[in-house]
């Protein structure tokens, strides 16, 4: 096994990938049924509007998901993990699962929370150049309007 | 060096998918995804590797270098391996759709 400190610490991306999947198609959902309301009252829906939460969230899929996915064959390549039960070979040894799960509280966590919030401060980024555009619009719209 | 490599693949990526109204439409964005995904992720090793072994982080020895190359490169490979699918499933061209209606 390699010395370092890759054991096994892509579980924790991939575990927030998973979660992060699911709240993208619950909250994917509830927009589009806001979305439907919204069209019934007459109220329009266009693709000027804000961008929707459930797109950037899917920024962060993609981050935690192909980071994870890399990181899951690197994990292989050095034959930490294998394609059977018990999926990772430090759990045949408990010393190795100490390290492991040593290593998946610091590192993977560090990953987990490193991707995410980079995705954060690129997203507040985003929205905040998108907010300063709607208003500009706003501003421009009320000036044609006078 | 695979975290070099991942890093130098994500920049390039990147460029392209900025540059280049095609790649947009061919989904460059998925491996940009994955590159800067993966980048991040190998950084945090790196740093925790760097506490424990220090300056000797930076002079590895020619046999691993060599692995972590090779690993690199491979990495790279499965990860455009896996942007062709995604572009031959999602067929944002029609391309695929096409051959095989006239088929």
């Amino acid at each position: 096994m390699k010395e370092g400190v890759t054991m096994s610490c892509f579980i924790v991306p991939v575990a927030e990938a998973v979660v992060t999947t699911i709240v993208t198609k619950v909250i994917e959902n509830k927009e589009k049924k806001q979305d439907a309301e919204k069209l019934e009252q007459g109220i329009r829906v266009s693709s000027f509007d804000k961008e929707r939460f459930s797109n950037k969230l899917r920024r962060l899929n993609y981050l935690l998901w192909g980071g994870a996915g890399l990181l899951a064959f690197e994990h292989l390549w050095h034959g930490e993990i294998q394609p059977f039960f018990p999926f990772l070979t430090a759990v045949s040894n408990p010393a190795d699962t100490a390290e492991m799960l040593n290593e998946i509280s610091t590192v993977g966590v560090s990953m987990a929370v490193l991707v995410t919030a980079s995705w954060g401060i690129a997203t507040y980024v985003t929205t905040r150049i998108e907010n300063r555009k709607e208003s500009l619009i706003s501003a421009v719209e009320m000036k044609g309007a006078n | 060096m695979t975290l070099l490599l991942t890093i130098l693949a994500a920049v390039i990526t990147t460029v392209i998918w900025y540059c280049n109204e095609k790649a947009r439409q061919l989904k460059v964005g998925t491996l940009c995804y994955m590159f800067w995904g993966a980048s991040m992720m190998w950084l945090v090793d790196a740093i925790f590797e760097y506490t424990k072994l220090r300056a000797e982080y930076f002079t590895p020895a020619a046999e691993d270098m060599l692995n972590d190359t090779f690993l690199g490169v491979s990495v790279i490979t499965l990860a455009l391996v896996i942007w062709v699918l995604i572009l031959l499933v999602k067929d944002p061209l029609n391309v695929v759709k096409q051959a095989l209606r006239k088929n």
